[in-house]
């Protein structure tokens, strides 16, 4: 059988459009559909019927705002601490590592063979009574006997930082590892001391990794639940925590979906205005 | 060491420079003084330790053992930033996320400089690509890149421009075009130039004095012509243009010339021009320098008889035979075409002379191989 070169691109893109459709865009479809329903008067629980309510969304959205704003302010805290711990990482891999540099990068995506809700639950008890941190800190005074690490924001925003390291890392290490080497001696030779060239050469050509590895860190983080639900404690409730107990406990289907919609909505809006921010488009 | 480096001038002065790496010796007790004002070539095939010189001037490498000198001022553990030394890399090393403003801009605005505008137009106009100023540097062609790399160094009005192969990206014809450009520019703002190239043609074209490099030590220096004209050894004789270079004994002088025996036939050549220790030597004679007439035809200067042409090369504006002398060995002769077509053909029994003075002499240890093998257009080091 002959293919027409020209056909050979859209060939090759049959499977994932195919895959795309049947697992992302219908189900999209059916959610933005759900998310219109009300119940059905007199009927069971679960039962919802189609009536275009598009006051879910208003009501979903008033009824959960703290935990919209406390999702994006954690996803936020734990994207910031995730870029301060990796581009040291990053950098000290791209430039100082020599040959331990393979070593070093198995070690970064090393946590991935083990499952993520492991890692979390491993992560509670570091953190909790028995584990070695609490006694450490109450023993130096630096915590009281009464506070515990689990259960708070510092834990959930922890274990976020922790778990989507790898997502900074990598994109960070990609860009650094791309600049060439001669324009950091270039600025050098241009009277630009250590300091100055990290700031005007190092930082600007590592942006791309940069933008590459926060949106990597924050969309996943944002929609997190998993931290939250291990970690957290009432009080620390993220928006996915919400979406998930909406579906799976108090079956509330069309509030589940309204909420969904918005954040994807809100990613998409911070996403944009992010980019354009950034500006990466001026970038090789 | 002072932080008044930046200020020095003068003439740069290289003292007993040795850089290792664990056992490879690249540089190898170096001595050399580069005028200010110059324009200074080092010439050699990669590995022969000239950009390691180089990087040493710039910062970017710290020698072993010896010291560098600016004028009178020592530098060398002055960091690259604080050196008033200003490179032009090989691939340029244009900052990617720049303009070409800001990237002629940089030393500039680093040390407060006021009238930043000013100065990078007219270094802009110098390099006559004004209209470049706000594009990208990936928007560039090579030789536009070449331009704005040379123009980010200049601007700074350096005590020293060092120049890493800087048209080794460049094709043919462009190369030859920048080389004219460069030595024009380097007339036009006065400052010291210090290129380093394995292009012997591209050094020649350019330089007013050429350090030949080999195996970390400058095998001889001297102005373009001399170098060719009385090259001290092999190296040079080969690196730097082809060499005909015949095994000889010195038999006697004769007043200010010394008479030699090449295969049992008489020649003489200048004493000063030989650089033999002993009686044994290799009497060499650039292809050009050679003429050939058909056996019975008068000749004048010194003679060797016995030939015949093995093969004819026409090349346009010469041809180049190569004639099969009687001991064996094969001679290069380059005639100018200057009456026509090639007048010999193959299988010619020829005679080939010479003018005394083209001579010149090298010792008879020498290896004749040296700097032959060397392909001048390979990558350079790195």
């Amino acid at each position: 059988m002959k293919i027409g070169k020209a056909r050979v691109p859209y060939l090759l893109l049959l499977p994932g459009f195919a895959f795309l459709f049947t697992f992302f865009i219908l189900p999209i479809l059916n959610l933005a559909q759900t998310s219109t329903q009300t119940p059905v008067k007199g009927g069971d629980t679960g039962q919802y019927e189609q009536t275009f309510a598009f006051s879910n969304y208003i009501n979903a959205f008033v009824d959960n705002r703290e935990q919209f704003g406390r999702s994006f302010v954690y996803a936020t805290l734990a994207t910031i601490l995730a870029l301060a711990i990796a581009y040291p990482l990053a950098y000290a891999i791209a430039f100082k590592s020599g040959k331990f540099k393979n070593i070093l990068l198995v070690l970064v995506v090393a946590p991935f063979f083990t499952s993520f809700l492991l890692r979390t639950v491993a992560w509670k008890q570091i953190l909790g009574e028995e584990g070695f941190i609490v006694p450490t800190l109450r023993s130096l005074h630096i915590i009281s006997e009464q506070t515990t690490l689990t259960s708070t924001a510092f834990a959930v925003v922890a274990g976020m930082t922790y778990n989507f390291l790898p997502f900074m890392t990598l994109p960070l290490y990609a860009s650094l590892e791309r600049i060439d080497p001669r324009t950091i001696e270039a600025s050098g030779d241009l009277y630009a001391n250590g300091l100055t060239t990290f700031r005007r050469v190092t930082v600007p050509l590592s942006m791309p990794g940069v933008v590459a590895g926060t949106l990597l860190t924050f969309i996943p983080a944002a929609g997190d639940y998993v931290n939250a639900a291990i970690l957290g404690s009432p009080n620390t409730k993220m928006i996915g925590n919400v979406i998930e107990s909406r579906y799976f406990k108090i079956v509330d289907y069309p509030t589940a979906a309204a909420l969904s919609f918005t954040l994807m909505a809100a990613i998409l809006i911070l996403v944009t205005l992010y980019i354009r921010k950034a500006g990466t488009e001026e970038l090789v | 060491m002072s932080n008044d480096a930046i200020s020095a001038r003068g003439d740069l002065r290289l003292t007993r420079i040795t850089k290792s790496y664990g056992d490879f010796t690249a540089v190898d007790d170096l001595t050399l003084t580069i005028p200010k004002g110059s324009f200074f070539a080092l010439l050699g095939p990669s590995g022969c330790g000239k950009t390691t010189t180089l990087r040493m001037v710039a910062g970017l490498e710290e020698p072993t053992v010896g010291s560098i000198h600016l004028g009178d001022t020592d530098i060398t553990t002055t960091r690259p930033y604080q050196r008033p030394i200003n490179t032009v890399f090989q691939n340029y090393a244009l900052f990617p996320h720049l303009s070409i403003f800001e990237n002629i801009a940089f030393g500039l605005r680093r040390r407060g400089i006021k009238d930043v505008k000013e100065q990078v137009d007219k270094v802009l106009n110098l390099v006559e690509l004004p209209h470049l100023a706000e594009r990208k540097p990936t928007q560039l062609s090579g030789g536009q890149q070449q331009r704005i790399a040379l123009a980010r160094a200049i601007v700074n009005r350096p005590a020293l421009l060092l120049l890493d192969e800087p048209l080794g990206a460049l094709d043919l014809k462009l190369r030859r075009q920048m080389q004219i450009e460069l030595k024009w520019i380097q007339r036009e703002v006065g400052l010291t130039f210090v290129h380093v190239t394995h292009d012997q043609e591209e050094a020649m074209t350019m330089a007013d004095t050429i350090a030949v490099m080999n195996e970390g030590r400058i095998e001889q220096m001297g102005s373009p012509a001399d170098l060719y004209d009385d090259p001290e050894t092999a190296f040079v004789a080969n690196f730097l243009g082809q060499s005909n270079l015949i095994k000889g004994k010195i038999e006697g002088t004769d007043g200010d010339n010394l008479v030699i025996d090449l295969f049992g036939q008489k020649i003489s050549m200048p004493k000063k021009r030989s650089h033999a220790v002993d009686s044994s030597m290799y009497a060499g004679i650039r292809p050009e320098k050679f003429r050939i007439s058909l056996v019975g035809t008068p000749t004048r200067g010194n003679t060797l008889t016995g030939g015949h042409i093995e093969d004819v090369s026409y090349i346009g504006v010469s041809t180049q035979y190569v004639v099969a002398m009687p001991w064996g060995q094969e001679l290069m002769v380059f005639e100018q075409n200057d009456d026509g077509v090639a007048p010999f053909d193959k299988g010619d029994e020829v005679v080939i002379s010479w003018e005394p003075t083209f001579t010149f002499g090298l010792r008879g240890d020498e290896d004749v191989g040296a700097g032959t093998e060397v392909n001048p257009e390979e990558p350079t080091e790195e």
